[in-house]
C-alpha cells in the first residue's frame, strides 16, 4: 500500500508516469519517422516541455497512445509497449522492435515524487533517445521508402515478443524507483533479418489495378491497425533529411529488390482494398494482440482518407500539451514552486477533436505499396504484364491470355507488302523479310519510322537515309580473307617494329611527360 | 582544453580523484579519420545526459528550468549516428578539445595509442590563500587506439564495425547513466557554479573539464595536456 503519499504526491506521480508514457511513445515514433530530429533549446522555460526536454507532440501520435492506454497507467501486469514493424511494397511484414514501459513492485518509498522521480524520468527519457539511434531498427527506419516502410503500433497489456523470431536481444533502457513500483523502459529487437516472402510467386495475369504514380499521396488503408512511420510533423523543423531513398542491401533479405523495370507482376497493381482488409486476403501476418483494448482498426490521419476528412491546419507542437504543472525542489531546504497548471483539459479536448485531421502537411506513405512499372514506359498493363514474365522468353511461351492478341510483339499488325528494296537490309540474318503474323516467328518486320521525319518531303527520307547507312559494308582489312594474310605478315614484322620503337624511346617518354 | 568560462579555478585535477569519484573507461579502436566523430559521439552522449536547462531563479527559493533541445547527427566516416544536445557552444567546445586531441595523436611520437577524460568536478570554496577546490564525482575515460588500414575494403568493414562498437559503448553509458548514483545536490543560487557551469546560454551542463593523454609506442604518457587549465589557475 502507498499510504505514505500524500494524496497531491500521488496525484503527481500518475501525472507524471502518464505523461512520460506519452513522450516515451513520441520518441520511438519519432525516431523511426526516417528523418534527423532536431529541437531547439530554451533557456527560457514555455511551460509546456515536459521534463525540460524539447519532444514535440505528433497529435496523431498522442491520440494513439491515449486512445491504447484508455486512461489506465501502466501497472504490475499492464506494459505500454510500441511495437515497430516493417512492411514491404509487396505486403510481407516483420516485427523489428518491441519497447516496452512496465512497472513492476518494487517500491522506493524515500524516493521524493516531485523532485527526483521527475529528474530521474527526464534522464530516462534523453536515455531513451540515444538508445532508439542504435537498435538495428534506425538505420531501416532511415532507408525507409519505396520498397518498405516501418509502421508502428501501440498496445497496452502483455508484452508479446514471439514476433521478433529466434534469438531476439534485449537492450534496457533505465528503471526509476518510485513509491508506488519501478518503471522499467526496454527495448527487445529482432537480430535475424533474413526474411523470406510468405507469398508464392504466381504467373497469374496482373490483377488490374491502379498503378499509382510515384508522386501522388496514396490513400492509406483505412483498417489496418499499423500505423506509417514517416509522418511529417511540418513543423518548424530543421529536419532536412529525405525520407525517400531505396535501399539495395539494408539487411540480409531476400525480399526482392529488383529495379522497376524487371516487376513481377504480383506488383503491378495496387489494391487499396486488398491491403487494409486482413491477412486472410494478402497472405501476410498482420499482427493483433491478445487482449488489446482498441482492437478494432481505426482510420488514419493522412490526405485523401477514407471519409474525405478535410484537414485542418496544424496544430502547434507544444501549445497543445495539457497539464502543464511543473514543479522543481531543489533541496538544502529552498521552497519549490508549483506552476500556475495551463487549461489543461481544454487543451487536451482541442487536440482530441482535431484526430485524424492533421492532413496538409502531412505526407503519409506516398509510395507505399506502389510499383511503378518503369520510368517513361507508356505500355498499357497487359502489355507490360507480357513483357515483364519473369520466365525466359516469355514472348515465345505458349501463351492462354487473352490480352495477347492485342500485343504487337506476339501478333504484328500486317506489314504493308510494297517495301522499299532497302528494307532488305533490315535483319539481314535469318529473316525472310515480312512476317506473315507467325507468332513463332524470330523477327518482325516493322516499319521503320524515325520520329519527327516525314516520308513525302525527300525523295530519300530520313529512315531510309538511315537504313542505308546503318548497315555499311565491312571494311577490306577486316574481311577474313585478307585478315588471315595479314596477320602472318604482321606477326613477321613485328620484330622490326619494336626495334624502331625502341630507337625512339626518348622521344616517346618525352610526348608522355607532356602529357602529364 | 574545456572548462568554465569564468573561473575561480581549482588546483589541476592531476590530484588524485576523490573516493566516492566513479570511474568509467571505454575503449575503441579507430581509424585515423574516424577519431574525432568517435571523440564527439561518446563525449556528446556523455553530455546529453549530463545537461539540464537553464535555471532561472525568482523569488526566494524557487527556480524554474529552461528546455534542452536535442538534435539527430550523423558521422560521416562511421555508419552511426547519435543525439546530441542542441547547443553550438556546447558543440563548438567539444570539438575543439577533440580536435587538439586528434592533432596531439597525429604527431609524432605517438604511435596512435591516447586516451581522452571528460571529467564532472564540484567546486568547494576554500578561504583565503587557497583557491578553490575541485572535488571530481565523475570521470569517463575513453581509450583510443588509432589504427591504419591497407585498402577501401578494409575501411568498410571499419566503418561498419566501429559502428556497432559506438552502438555499444552508448548502450554501457546509459546503463551506467541510469545506476542513479552520485549527482551534486541541486544548488541554491548562489551555489549554482559550483555544480553547473552557467556559462553557456542555451543549457546547464555539469562543471566539466576535458583532458587527454597521447601514449607513445613504449607505453609510456608522453604528453600531458594540462596547459590551459594551468594557465587558467595562474592567471588568477
Amino acid at each position: 500500500m502507498d499510504t505514505d503519499l500524500s494524496s497531491q504526491d500521488r496525484k503527481d506521480l500518475d501525472k507524471f508516469i502518464k505523461f512520460f508514457a506519452l513522450k516515451t511513445v513520441q520518441v520511438i515514433v519519432q525516431a523511426r519517422l526516417g528523418e534527423k530530429i532536431c529541437t531547439r533549446s530554451s533557456s527560457s522555460p514555455t511551460g509546456s516541455d515536459w521534463f525540460n526536454l524539447a519532444i514535440k507532440d505528433i497529435p496523431e501520435v498522442t491520440h494513439e497512445a491515449k486512445k491504447a492506454l484508455a486512461g489506465q497507467l501502466p501497472a504490475v501486469g499492464r506494459s505500454m509497449c510500441v511495437e515497430i514493424s516493417l512492411k514491404t511494397s509487396e505486403g510481407d511484414s516483420m516485427e523489428l522492435e518491441i519497447w516496452c514501459l512496465e512497472m513492476n513492485e518494487k517500491c522506493d518509498k524515500e524516493i521524493k515524487v516531485s523532485y527526483t522521480v521527475y529528474n530521474r524520468l527526464s534522464l530516462l527519457l534523453k536515455s531513451l533517445l540515444a538508445i532508439t539511434r542504435v537498435t538495428p531498427a534506425y538505420r531501416l527506419s532511415r532507408k525507409q521508402g519505396h520498397e518498405y516502410v516501418i509502421l508502428y503500433r501501440i498496445y497496452f497489456g502483455e508484452v508479446q515478443l514471439s514476433g521478433l523470431g529466434e534469438g531476439f536481444q534485449t537492450v534496457r533502457v533505465g528503471t526509476v524507483g518510485t513509491p508506488v513500483g519501478t518503471i522499467t523502459l526496454s527495448c527487445a529487437y529482432r537480430i535475424n533479418l533474413a526474411f523470406m516472402s510468405t507469398r508464392q510467386f504466381e504467373r497469374t495475369p496482373p490483377i488490374m489495378g491502379i498503378i499509382i504514380d510515384h508522386f501522388v499521396d496514396r490513400p492509406y488503408p483505412s483498417s489496418s491497425p499499423m500505423h506509417p512511420c514517416n509522418y511529417r510533423a511540418g513543423e518548424d523543423n530543421g529536419a532536412v533529411y529525405p525520407s525517400v531513398e531505396d535501399s539495395q542491401e539494408v539487411c540480409t533479405t531476400s525480399f526482392s529488390t529488383s529495379p522497376p523495370s524487371q516487376l513481377s507482376s504480383s506488383r503491378l497493381s495496387y489494391q487499396p482494398a486488398a491491403l487494409g482488409v486482413g491477412s486472410a486476403d494478402m497472405g501476410y501476418p498482420v499482427l493483433f494482440a491478445g487482449g488489446l483494448n482498441a482492437a478494432h482498426p481505426h482510420q488514419l490521419i493522412g490526405p485523401g482518407k477514407e471519409g474525405g476528412v478535410p484537414p485542418v491546419p496544424n496544430q502547434p507542437a507544444h501549445g497543445t500539451q495539457a497539464d502543464q504543472e511543473r514543479m522543481c525542489t531543489p533541496l538544502d531546504g529552498v521552497h519549490y514552486s508549483a506552476a500556475t497548471p495551463s487549461s489543461s483539459e481544454d487543451t487536451e479536448t482541442v487536440s482530441n477533436s482535431s484526430e485524424g485531421k492533421c492532413g496538409s502537411p502531412h505526407d503519409l506513405l506516398e509510395t507505399i505499396f506502389i510499383r511503378k512499372v518503369g520510368a517513361f514506359v507508356n505500355k498499357p498493363i497487359n502489355q507490360v504484364t507480357m513483357a515483364n514474365l519473369d520466365i525466359p522468353f516469355a514472348m515465345f511461351a505458349p501463351k492462354n491470355v487473352e490480352l495477347e492478341d492485342n500485343d504487337p510483339m506476339v501478333n504484328p499488325p500486317e506489314s504493308p507488302e510494297t517495301e522499299s528494296p532497302l528494307q532488305g537490309s533490315l535483319h539481314s540474318e535469318g529473316s525472310s523479310g515480312s512476317s506473315t503474323g507467325n507468332t513463332h516467328d524470330d523477327f518482325v518486320m516493322i516499319d521503320f519510322k524515325p520520329a519527327f521525319s516525314k516520308d513525302d518531303i525527300l525523295p530519300m527520307d530520313l529512315g531510309t537515309f538511315y537504313r542505308e547507312f546503318q548497315n555499311p559494308p565491312q571494311l577490306s582489312s577486316l574481311s577474313i580473307d585478307i585478315g588471315a594474310q595479314s596477320m602472318a605478315e604482321d606477326l613477321d614484322s613485328l620484330p622490326e617494329k619494336l626495334a624502331v620503337h625502341e630507337k625512339n624511346v626518348k622521344e616517346f617518354d618525352a610526348f608522355v611527360e607532356t602529357l602529364q | 582544453m574545456v572548462g568554465p568560462g569564468r573561473s575561480r579555478c581549482c588546483g589541476p585535477s592531476g590530484a588524485a580523484p576523490a573516493m566516492n569519484c566513479r570511474a568509467e573507461v571505454l575503449e575503441v579502436s579507430v581509424e585515423g579519420r574516424q577519431v574525432e566523430e568517435a571523440m564527439l559521439a561518446v563525449l556528446h552522449t556523455i553530455l546529453l545526459h549530463r545537461s539540464t536547462g537553464k535555471f532561472h531563479y525568482k523569488k526566494e527559493g524557487t527556480y524554474s528550468i529552461g528546455t534542452v533541445g536535442t538534435q539527430d547527427v550523423d558521422c560521416d566516416f562511421i555508419d552511426f549516428a547519435y543525439v546530441r544536445v542542441s547547443s553550438e557552444e556546447l558543440d563548438r567546445a567539444l570539438r575543439k578539445a577533440v580536435g587538439e586531441f586528434k592533432n596531439a595523436l597525429r604527431g609524432s611520437g605517438s604511435d596512435g595509442m591516447g586516451q581522452i577524460s571528460l571529467e564532472f568536478y564540484q567546486k568547494k570554496k576554500s578561504r583565503w590563500p587557497f583557491s578553490d577546490e575541485c572535488i571530481p564525482w565523475e570521470l569517463w575515460t575513453i581509450k583510443v587506439n588509432v589504427v591504419n588500414l591497407a585498402n577501401e575494403q578494409e575501411r568498410q568493414i571499419c566503418r561498419e564495425k566501429v559502428g556497432e562498437k559506438l552502438c555499444e559503448k552508448t548502450i554501457n553509458i546509459v546503463e551506467l547513466m541510469n545506476r542513479h548514483e552520485y549527482l551534486p545536490k541541486m544548488p541554491t543560487q548562489s551555489e549554482v557554479d559550483n555544480v553547473f557551469d552557467t556559462s553557456l546560454k542555451d543549457v546547464q551542463p555539469y562543471l566539466y573539464k576535458i583532458s587527454y593523454q597521447i601514449t607513445d609506442s613504449l607505453g609510456t604518457s608522453v604528453t600531458t595536456t594540462m596547459r590551459r587549465l594551468i594557465k587558467d589557475t595562474l592567471a588568477l
